[in-house]
């Protein structure tokens, strides 16, 4: 493999993510182990909807949802006393995938703008489910009683367990998107972004390709729900609400959309900002907002982007055209 | 059996509730409309307006002067943000619209709360316009009747701009054809500039007449956006008869279904089970019934754009 400037900032960014845990204790801040591993969570959930954002031209404005529906299976099976991640997990991404099934096949029939509506309302509406659930919490959330129980084979009640298993499942889900995308599904994929038309003349069914992407990307989101309620032991409808799914966007806008590790640094660094501001005043949005127009009017295929221009300025970037819903 | 008397209430209450939701979706309309502009923002234009109507009407003791100023200050602000911001964003694609126009969101909440502080304000109603109308033996709060008759009359103002004059007609051609209008001429980013100025007024209006009723809080904007969103949507992007059609749908339903949807499930489920489904079932209504409309006509009731 080339060593390109992404994949050295994949490189740098893992290793500095593997070693938060030493750090953080060595400096006795557990905080950082909880920074690192909000961060890679996101990371997660921001990756799965570049799959499809960035990949497929699908701008989906209720990517939160899955993250909720994973996490808030896991919370309602814990209420039941079903402990076993055995049972837990491969449930809550079930579930992930029969809802994105649905409203894939739902927002899919759209285009454009009207597409990003859809997916707004399909998630405004599971929020207010959410919060209209009484017995699991309603609006306040649910505690989870414990976290997912495999028997013995890994204990994610113990704080560095779970970090790393985060970080595993983070690479995993890289190493997925990296082949889906050089796959001839990524391709189709890509091609339908660049012109649905066209790839419809072709002989695709294209509806098919990009319903199965949504599926996949709902899924993995699903993963990052259920870990996230495995790290906050608690679940809340705040998860799925729309402002969370401006945030995923944000992530994958601030990193570089359609660069495979685009998404991980801007979650990484969507976190640090929040962080940092947030320390620095309480009104720390008033800086964020208008940081964020700039991002969009001036910087352009976020902070890879700007890697990859610097890198390569002799030769016309092939980044994907953003905006190409339509 | 529904009481006839709550449910003509409830159902004057849908209505007043869907002419606030119409203020919001006709300058919105209008933007997704010509423009092809996502504009997320919107609704801190509301929350503003609700916000400036709030502080004067407090400091001078009168609701009108808290109106007179809200809509030529939000007016301008919303001008401020198509000529600086927003104007450079119609040649992007909408997640940039997107983007840009969430962090303006964040931006204005933040700002309510760094001028307002935390907690809203409760604003309230002269005394004039604080009693009731009774009309057959059911008392009509004044209020709520006037907010009606003030969006009527936004309505047919816009009618007739839209319809009968020559800015109108400009808005409507660029609707359709936006490089076409220019291409003939015309200066389409000053009809935007002015459409959206308007926009900013009209959601300044709902916003300070929604004070009294809801009281100005910090996101206020966002929820009643997204159910603007949906409004445009089932009516049509860029059409004003659809915002209309779909605002009064939308709010009949979304009061109608707060109220009623427990009695109706009580028809075939056991009263327990009505009781915990119905309030998740009533907020996720208009989302039902805007993902059936999609379904079956992609381009909403009323498209626009179809020739």
């Amino acid at each position: 493999m080339k060593l390109t400037r992404e994949t050295l900032v994949v490189i740098i960014t893992f290793a500095l993510l593997a070693i938060v845990p030493v750090i953080a204790s060595l400096t006795e801040v557990p905080f950082y182990l909880d920074l690192g591993r909000r961060m890679m969570i996101l990371a997660i959930g921001a990756l799965s909807l570049n799959l499809i954002m960035g990949y497929g031209g699908m701008i989906s404005f209720g990517h939160a949802v899955f993250v909720g529906i994973g996490a808030y299976v896991v919370g309602i099976c814990a209420e039941h006393e079903v402990v076993s991640g055995f049972i837990q997990w491969p449930l809550a991404l079930l579930a992930c995938s029969i809802f994105a099934v649905v409203f894939g096949a739902i927002s899919l029939r759209t285009r454009g703008v009207y597409f990003i509506m859809i997916t707004l309302a399909l998630a405004q509406m599971m929020y207010f489910l959410g919060v209209s659930l009484d017995r699991y919490g309603g609006d306040d959330g649910l505690p989870l009683a414990e976290t997912s129980d495999f028997s013995g084979l890994i204990d994610l009640s113990e704080k560095n367990n779970l970090y790393y298993l985060i970080f595993v499942l983070l690479l995993l889900c890289l190493w997925i998107c990296k082949r889906l995308i050089n796959s001839r599904f990524g391709m189709v994929l890509q091609g339908a972004r660049s012109n649905e038309a066209r790839m419809q003349a072709i002989g695709f069914p294209v509806f098919r390709y990009q319903l199965t992407a949504f599926v996949i990307a709902g899924v993995m989101a699903g993963l990052a729900g259920i870990l996230l309620a495995n790290h906050t032991e608690f679940v809340n409808p705040d998860m799925m609400h729309w402002t969370r799914s401006g945030d995923l966007i944000i992530m994958v806008l601030l990193g570089g959309m359609g660069s495979l590790a685009g998404p991980i640094v801007g979650a990484l660094v969507f976190i640090l900002l929040e962080e940092a501001l947030s320390g620095v005043t309480e009104y720390w949005q008033l800086i964020f907002g208008p940081f964020l127009i700039l991002v969009v009017l001036f910087a352009r295929g976020g902070l890879l982007g700007f890697l990859e221009t610097r890198q390569s300025s002799d030769k016309p970037s092939d980044k994907p055209a953003e905006g190409s819903d339509d | 059996m529904v009481d006839p008397h709550l449910l003509f209430e409830q159902l004057f209450n849908g209505v007043q509730y869907g002419i606030l939701l119409f203020l919001l979706a006709a300058g919105l309309t209008l933007v997704f409309g010509i423009m092809d502009m996502m504009n997320l923002a919107h609704g801190s234009l509301y929350m503003l307006g609700a916000y400036i109507a709030a502080t004067v009407a407090l400091a001078t003791d009168s609701f009108l002067l808290g109106i007179a100023v809200a809509l030529p200050s939000t007016l301008v602000v919303g001008i401020f943000l198509e000529v600086v911001i927003l104007r450079k964003l119609y040649d992007r694609g909408h997640l940039d619209q997107v983007l840009a126009t969430f962090g303006m969101i964040l931006f204005f909440n933040e700002l309510v709360r760094l001028i307002w502080g935390p907690a809203g304000i409760e604003v309230p109603l002269p005394s004039i316009l604080n009693q009731s109308l009774t009309l057959f033996s059911i008392p009509l709060p004044l209020y709520r009747i006037l907010v009606i008759g003030v969006g009527l009359a936004v309505a047919g103002f816009l009618y007739v701009l839209v319809v009968k004059t020559k800015l109108g007609m400009l808005i409507r051609a660029g609707a359709s054809n936006r490089e076409m209008v220019g291409a003939l001429g015309i200066d389409i980013k000053k009809i935007f500039t002015l459409v959206f100025g308007l926009g900013a007024a009209l959601a300044a209006l709902a916003g300070a007449m929604a004070g009294p009723i809801f009281a100005a809080t910090i996101g206020m904007g966002e929820n009643i956006l997204i159910q603007v969103l949906v409004v445009i949507v089932i009516g049509g992007i860029g059409s004003i008869r659809g915002a209309f059609v779909g605002a009064l749908m939308i709010g009949v339903i979304e009061i109608m279904g707060r109220s009623f949807l427990g009695d109706f499930f009580k028809l075939f489920l056991s009263g327990n089970a009505a009781e915990t489904a119905a309030p998740a079932a009533a907020s996720m209504l208009i989302y039902i019934l805007m993902a059936g409309v999609l379904f079956f006509r992609p381009q909403g009731l009323f498209p626009a754009r179809s020739g």
